[in-house]
């Protein structure tokens, strides 16, 4: 019989406000702390430290409006975070300094998470819903330059833009963008030309959110609807749709992958997390502890893979963490033989 | 008078003295050779007068004196040539219908001699020559003159019984010709030799009887000769009517004509042989409606009275009467015939289930051909007879019986509800109801375009239009929405991932379940929103058993709830939800849940369904109670719920722990599987002392019947089931206190009703009597009750075999 599904690592709470978005930054070296980063419907973006699992620092610089999406940038000394007051904000968090430097105004007032993309050392692509309803604007940081915006055709009418992600191929070639819109279609951007390349039909309902994993060249992504879809790019630039899971229950609000490509998260509607294989998409596991709405999943970016956690932010203010599928091989029977029972 | 008839019985009388007397064979031969000229057929034939005279008088007694004289000796007299001519050409070529009766009853008077065998070395030539279609025409050819009756009478019998006569006569010396499987086909050939010329002669304008014939295929059928000579007939009638009218009509004819007493035997034989429907309406035409006889047999005796025939002559059989306008009401009415057997309930009861099966194809098949006005203007006796009939059926213990039911139920109800829904029962498909239901789907057979073929039209199927088949598949195939991952190439896979248990991934209850039992009962109660009623009922039974102090105090208001408990929406499992939330109540606070139940079984106002329901909670909570297990640690598994897991490692601690044990268990080799036998879990029988409230309510009151509640009337499944409840708490009330009075009263229960009808009920006394033998002591059981026990053995003695048979063959 299989074992049961394991229970939270831990558990944070205290952001007493819905929590919509999460971000790891691990990579530090000794004596810096792995940090998360949530943002929450107050506005509120708290900087976790998870040695002690207390919150560090609080930023507030949304006017209250919720957080729905932040990105460390150089490092851990800088911040990126969006809210619906229409405003990206720079943070500047050197040094225990909490400042806003720079901020972006955006036009768009959807829900659609930017997405950030290193191009070169200290020059990064950012990925932003535009002014217009269906547009998506590139900008060029740290100099704010736009690099082009991506307009449907009049007559595509994919809707807004619900979900982007910025990648390249290999380091230094020119970057695509995969956007999720509103109709359930998934479109293939190229950034140097600003056409689309390919675009895939694959849900029936607006895509919530999308990840793809530029190795194998395949994506997944969620939508409102119970069904998970896989979709894979292939060397013609065709998005073609791979595989689909169904759901017992509907709604997928966030998808992620994780860095070494082994196994996928989904934050549910149904108030759960679930684990699959990326590989075939096989169901691994349920976790089942949030009590509302699961908004967000991200993995962690520990360097030592055993150290890797998974973090969930739900509508019920709190942040679960889990440890699972992180031993490198032999997942769960290694520690067993090397523990002492005590 | 007429100087004639003396001249040519004088020379015949001449030639006989001399055929027996002379011993010259020139004389002889001379003498055949005059006889010979009155035959006719040679140059020097007599005038036509003197040979229809010979014919008409002496030729019978002509041929009875040539037999008479035969002798090894006085046949050598004549060289082998003139034996030809002379002698067997009397028989061969002379009036075949004399000849043959002749040499019949010489074969049957004659003992076994010389004359014997030439007689009969004969009578092979005579069939091999054709001469018995020459008979069977002259006989034709005299009836439409009216000839004699008894002679015809007397030519029948011999026609027909020819092998039975060659057969006692020769014994194992008979020649093949005259075996029946040879013979009778002979004849058929012989038959349509005749109808031949019949219709030839018909067509030639002269009148002609074909009653003999069909005299003879009745008798021939009715000596249980239809396979041999249906065989050949039918084929052949079937090529022969298909396009020629006149065979058509001689065909009907021909049936018609068969007397009313071997009505039955042709028209079975026929509906078995017909290859199809419009074969047979082409060879009957309309016999049903003219023939009473006929229709008797068709609508009645072969669909209700006779089970034997396979689908295939059901389907002919309808296919026929649906084939034509006239037949057509004869459809309606067997149909409605067929339904008053169905719906009858003693014909339930006591048809063996065989024939229930062949009226129920009999009725989907005839429900396949009705069309929709016929439906329409009988829809409402048709409604009748099915709710009539669906009832009893559905009564009854047999499942297969309630089946055939429900599916006959069906298919009337989805042919005579056009719009809005038809019933729909659940039941599981085998092989009789797929047949079953492929029956209803019959496509309707072509309409008699073959019915009534003129001569000049052509009605092979190649000539009828066909039906243009577009290919229909979809101009677009669909290509796989979901390519599988058979592309890819990549050796590993997620299998090093080892997944989690999953079973808890249902769909997400939006409403949260009550956590206290005063809670649940409100909701159960009162409550109007089903998704709270539905999580209620779902954790019900662990919360029972949990909070067993807070169940006693509202044990009888929370039995009361679910006993009268209805399900309001569809939950998976209800019934089951409910029973076991029941037997929790019953476990945590027995005597007064168990006092109400046991009176409530037997009070007014309650379906068979509850009552059923309370027996099967006091036999779980019985077999519950007594088994032993150290009180509340070692709970079921099904309640086990999904509980509160900590967060931390003290979890997988215990994972770690069972892994560690299942790796020692699988490396170990153990010699003696005793061993690891984990103790059995020891502790007070609690049921034993329940056991009298669980059982003596119970037992009471079965013979005392209320308004709606009739334990020895129609509700015996109720009976059947408080039997083997009986025997349950029995069985559970080994070595207590109460066992020895139980098992009395038990006895006294079988005792009553030993000789009950329903064969459930008789099951269920016979597991009470062993749940008695295995919960008494031998010794109590001998002196306490020594009468009732000896009664039960040799009722016992009576009853288990044919018991143990009937079970078999179900």
């Amino acid at each position: 019989m299989a074992l049961p599904p394991p229970d939270p690592q831990f558990v944070l709470r205290g952001t007493s406000a819905e929590v919509h978005t999460l971000h790891f930054y691990c990579g530090g070296q000794e004596p810096d702390y792995p940090i998360l980063f949530s943002g929450s419907s107050n506005g509120l973006i708290h900087v976790w430290n998870l040695k002690t699992r207390r919150v560090d620092t609080i930023l507030d610089g949304h006017g209250g409006k919720s957080v729905y999406w932040v990105e460390a940038i150089y490092g851990r000394d800088r911040l990126l975070s969006q809210g619906r007051n229409q405003k990206i904000c720079l943070w500047d968090l050197a040094e225990g300094r909490n400042t806003v430097t720079d901020s972006v105004f955006t036009e768009n007032v959807g829900f659609c998470k930017c997405s950030l993309l290193k191009v070169a050392q200290g020059h990064w692509l950012m990925a932003m819903p535009g002014k217009d309803l269906d547009e998506v604007q590139v900008l060029e940081l740290p100099s704010k330059t736009s690099v082009c915006t991506l307009k449907p055709e009049a007559d595509a009418k994919p809707g807004m833009p619900m979900s982007l992600k910025l990648w390249q191929p290999d380091f230094g070639s020119c970057p695509f963008l995969l956007a999720g819109y509103e109709d359930g279609s998934v479109i293939l951007w190229n950034l140097s030309g600003g056409k689309i390349l390919s675009r895939l039909a694959c849900h029936q309902e607006p895509v919530m959110s999308l990840d793809f994993d530029s190795e194998k060249t395949k994506g997944v992504s969620g939508s409102s609807e119970e069904v998970l879809t896989v979709w894979s790019l292939d060397e013609q630039q065709n998005l073609k749709v791979q595989k689909t899971h169904k759901l017992v229950n509907a709604g997928i609000a966030d998808v992620a992958i994780r860095q070494d490509k082994k196994i996928l998260a989904t934050a549910g509607w149904d108030h759960r997390i679930r684990i699959f294989g990326w590989k075939k998409l096989k169901p691994l596991a349920i976790l089942d502890y949030h009590t509302a709405t699961v908004h967000c999943v991200s993995f962690s970016d520990h360097s030592r893979p055993s150290e890797r956690l998974l973090a969930a932010g739900s509508k019920d203010h709190r942040i679960s963490i889990w440890s699972i599928y992180n031993q490198t091989s032999g997942a769960l029977h290694c520690p067993l033989e090397t523990r002492k029972p005590d | 008078m007429d100087p004639e008839p003396f001249e040519v019985g004088h020379a015949v009388r001449e030639a006989i003295n001399i055929l027996s007397s002379s011993r010259n064979g020139v004389q002889i031969s001379e003498a055949l050779g005059t006889i010979k000229c009155y035959l006719g057929g040679t140059e020097n034939q007599a005038p036509l007068k003197e040979r229809e005279e010979f014919t008409r008088v002496h030729f019978s007694a002509f041929l009875r004196g040539l037999v008479s004289n035969l002798s090894p000796d006085w046949i050598e007299l004549l060289t082998s040539d003139q034996q030809k001519e002379l002698w067997d050409s009397f028989f061969l070529e002379g009036p075949a219908d004399q000849a043959f009766l002749v040499l019949l009853d010489s074969i049957i008077s004659m003992g076994p001699s010389f004359r014997l065998m030439k007689v009969i070395s004969i009578l092979e030539q005579f069939l091999q020559t054709g001469r018995m279609s020459a008979l069977m025409w002259e006989v034709c050819h005299q009836q439409a003159q009216a000839g004699l009756p008894t002679f015809q009478e007397t030519l029948l019998n011999k026609v027909v019984c020819l092998p039975d006569h060659l057969c006692n006569k020769l014994q194992g010396n008979n020649l093949p010709i005259f075996f029946p499987q040879n013979y009778f086909p002979l004849l058929a050939t012989e038959i349509i030799q005749v109808l031949q010329r019949i219709s030839d002669s018909l067509r030639g304008g002269l009148d002609c009887s074909i009653s003999f014939m069909s005299q003879v295929l009745g008798k021939v059928c009715v000596h249980g000769r239809q396979e041999e000579i249906l065989n050949v007939l039918v084929p052949r009638l079937m090529d022969l009517t298909k396009v020629d009218c006149i065979w058509q009509r001689m065909c009907w004819r021909l049936v018609e004509c068969v007397p009313d007493r071997w009505m039955e035997a042709v028209v079975c034989g026929f509906v078995q042989k017909a290859p199809g429907a419009d074969v047979l309406s082409r060879l009957l035409g309309n016999l049903v409606v003219k023939n009473k006889k006929a229709q008797f047999v068709v609508t009645q005796k072969l669909l209700l009275l006779q089970y034997s025939y396979v689908t295939a002559v059901l389907q002919n059989l309808l296919g026929y009467l649906a084939l034509d306008s006239l037949r057509r009401s004869l459809l309606i009415k067997v149909l409605k015939e067929l339904l008053e057997t169905w719906g009858s309930s003693s014909a339930v009861k006591h048809c063996p289930v065989e024939q229930q099966l062949y009226v129920s194809k009999a009725i989907l098949i005839c429900l396949s051909h009705l069309k929709e006005p016929e439906i329409e203007s009988n829809r409402q006796e048709l409604l009748t007879s099915m709710m009539g009939g669906m009832k009893c059926r559905l009564d009854s213990n047999l499942p297969r019986v309630r089946r055939l039911g429900m599916i006959v139920a069906e298919s009337i109800s989805s042919r005579i509800t056009t719009d809005g829904p038809s019933l729909k029962f659940q039941y599981e498909d085998d092989d009789e109801t797929r047949e079953l239901k492929s029956l209803q789907q019959t496509a309707p057979l072509q309409l008699h375009v073959t019915d009534l073929p003129n001569a000049g039209r052509n009605n092979s199927p190649s000539a009828t239009p066909k039906a243009v088949s577009k290919p229909s598949g979809n101009p677009h195939p669909a290509t796989p929405a979901v390519p599988e991952e058979g592309s890819d190439l990549e050796l590993d896979s997620d299998d090093d991932l080892v997944p989690y248990d999953m079973s808890e991934d249902k769909e997400l209850k939006k409403m949260k379940a009550p956590v206290y039992i005063r809670d649940c009962i409100e909701v159960l109660t009162g409550s109007e929103d089903m998704d709270k009623w539905e999580a209620t009922m779902k954790v019900l039974e662990s919360l029972i058993r949990r909070n067993s102090a807070t169940t006693r105090e509202v044990s009888m208001e929370l039995a009361k709830v679910l006993l009268h408990l209805e399900e309001k929406t569809y939950i998976e499992g209800f019934v089951e939800l409910r029973k076991r939330a029941l037997v929790a109540v019953t476990i945590i606070d027995p005597v007064p849940v168990v006092q109400y139940l046991t009176s409530q079984f037997y009070s007014l106002n309650y379906s068979l369904y509850q009552r059923m329901d309370i027996l099967d909670v006091l036999a779980l909570a019985a077999q519950e109670l007594s088994q032993p297990q150290a009180s509340g640690k070692n709970k079921p598994c099904s309640t086990q719920s999904p509980c509160i897991q900590t967060v931390s490692g003290s979890d997988s601690s215990q994972n770690w722990r069972r892994i560690v044990d299942e790796r020692i268990k699988s490396k170990t080799h153990r010699l003696a599987k005793g061993q690891s036998l984990v103790e059995p879990a020891c502790g007070p029988n609690k049921f034993s002392s329940l056991a009298g409230h669980f059982f003596f309510p119970l037992i009471q009151n079965f013979d005392r019947p209320l308004v709606t509640f009739d334990l020895l009337g129609d509700d015996h499944l109720v009976l059947g089931r408080l039997a083997h409840t009986l025997a349950i708490l029995m069985y559970f009330a080994i070595h207590t206190v109460a066992a020895a009075t139980m098992g009395k009263s038990l006895l006294e229960f079988v005792w009553t009703l030993r000789f009950h009808t329903d064969s459930y009920v008789r099951q269920g006394l016979l597991s009470a009597v062993s749940s008695v033998l295995l919960s008494i002591p031998s010794e109590r059981l001998l002196e306490d009750m020594t009468d009732e026990f000896l009664e039960t053995q040799s009722w016992l003695e009576g009853t288990v075999l044919a018991e143990c048979q009937y079970a078999k063959e179900k």
